[in-house]
């Protein structure tokens, strides 16, 4: 087994034998809907708004995995251990960066049909939106694991992620909203500018996956 | 400083900041024409437009001094990522309140969402404010300026990224009220010109300023710590 698909499958135990970040997502997350359905006073959203309450929703529920995120590598040692290990620091930004992605991907299978459920007509929009939510969870990977790294080594610790990580989000944010506000219009999807916002996503998600990878081995020094 | 520099001290730029961003500023207001549409308000773009440019080079410089510092390992880049950081938020903070101004008197509002240059530099401004919760929430000396200099790099990375994103935000035809330096007439570019060079001046005095006064400060706490040891 390669170190990257030991840490993979680590963090992927952990969560599930514990259940800590996932559940808690997923009830925000539906938690967050029936807040929006009450301060909007809507039973129907479409275009920016829904886009805009999927969205937002989104971003605050994956704050809370990203502030989970190395809660086990500082109190139980973790860090320690990996540099110790003969394996590049860098294995870790991946394997962490790939479980933020798996547990965004879990949690958009749980609220988007929700949120769908809740607020939607029509259900023909959300197979586009979800390649445009995979693009963003993947920009909120490479980032997240990067911002989250500083936050649980600094001593503000939960208030230091979301600070930093929401300005630096705005991107994914105005991409997915952009594109998700055509798809969810009311008279069906409507494919006007998605290329632009696909585009888009992946410039973010490469070049934060390149300063994450190019960065991450001096997070890990001590 | 590299030797071929050795003449260029403190004191000397310094004086030449003063000089060149009075004449930049006289030759905004008494040699360039009055703006034919917008009036004497358009006399903020001398100050507003180069704030803003060498605020922006400002924060793409510290991150190229946090780059320098996490290959070399040495704290003065630290140091020189820090005061770059700490003197664009400032002139940030004039930008965004120049801004207004210039929106206010020309858009008769103080704050427009659809001019996506302003509002880029305003969600630029505000990842940069959480440099300093972020660096003073790490005690350890050298976890501080390598976590330091990482942020600096992410955030140097992000700053065209969200240029970008916030003008694809726009609807398509957008009226461009600001034309850009390339679009303005000599009699008003030269003066520009000569005020963003005063800026660019005045932006490296400060930092080096801060840079001196900090060393100076070190210098005092080692010496005073080294008198008590003996008395």
């Amino acid at each position: 087994m390669t170190p990257y698909a030991a840490l993979l499958r680590k963090d992927l135990r952990v969560e599930l034998r514990t259940l800590r970040s996932l559940p808690a997502m997923a009830l925000f997350a539906v938690t967050t809907f029936v807040i929006f359905r009450f301060g909007l006073d809507r039973e129907q959203l479409e275009g920016d708004l829904a886009a805009g309450v999927l969205v937002a929703t989104l971003l605050f529920a994956a704050l809370l995995a990203i502030n989970r995120l190395f809660v086990a590598e500082r109190e139980e040692g973790g860090f320690d251990l990996v540099r110790l290990a003969p394996i590049d620091g860098t294995v870790l930004f991946a394997a962490k960066a790939s479980a933020l992605v798996i547990y965004l991907v879990v949690l958009e299978l749980i609220a988007v049909p929700i949120f769908a459920l809740f607020f939607l007509d029509s259900a023909s929009g959300l197979l586009p939106l979800a390649l445009i939510l995979l693009l963003a969870d993947i920009g909120l990977a490479a980032t997240g694991t990067v911002i989250s790294t500083i936050a649980t080594m600094s001593t503000a610790r939960d208030l230091l992620a979301p600070l930093i990580l929401l300005p630096l989000l705005v991107p994914v944010v105005i991409a997915a909203a952009g594109a998700g506000e055509h798809l969810l219009a009311s008279g069906g999807p409507d494919y006007g500018r998605f290329g632009t916002w696909l585009l888009l996503l992946g410039l973010y998600d490469s070049v934060f996956l390149l300063v994450g990878y190019a960065v991450f081995d001096f997070l890990l020094e001590d | 400083m590299a030797n071929a520099l050795s003449f260029l001290t403190l004191r000397r730029l310094a004086v030449a900041t003063v000089i060149v961003l009075a004449a930049g500023y006289s030759l905004a207001f008494f040699a360039a024409p009055e703006d034919a549409d917008q009036g004497f308000i358009q006399k903020i773009f001398y100050l507003h437009v180069p704030l803003a440019t060498v605020a922006l080079l400002g924060f793409i410089v510290a991150a190229g001094w946090a780059i320098l510092h996490l290959r070399t390992g040495d704290p003065r880049y630290d140091a020189r990522s820090y005061v770059s950081i700490h003197i664009s938020v400032i002139f940030g903070l004039a930008v965004l309140i120049t801004g207004a101004i210039w929106a206010k008197g020309s858009w008769g509002v103080w704050w427009e969402w659809k001019e996506p240059t302003l509002v880029s530099f305003l969600i630029i401004f505000l990842l940069y404010a959480t440099y300093y919760p972020l660096r003073y929430a790490i005690e350890d000396r050298d976890q501080q300026a390598r976590y330091s200099s990482v942020f600096a790099i992410t955030a140097g990375a992000f700053v065209p990224l969200n240029f970008l994103a916030v003008r694809l935000a726009q609807p398509l035809i957008h009226p461009r009220t600001f034309s850009s330096a390339g679009g303005l007439p000599d009699s008003m570019l030269w003066p520009f010109l000569v005020c963003l060079v005063g800026m660019a001046m005045l932006w490296t005095t400060l930092i080096w300023f801060e840079l001196d006064a900090k060393a100076a400060r070190g210098d005092l706490k080692r010496i005073r710590r080294a008198l008590e040891a003996t008395a």
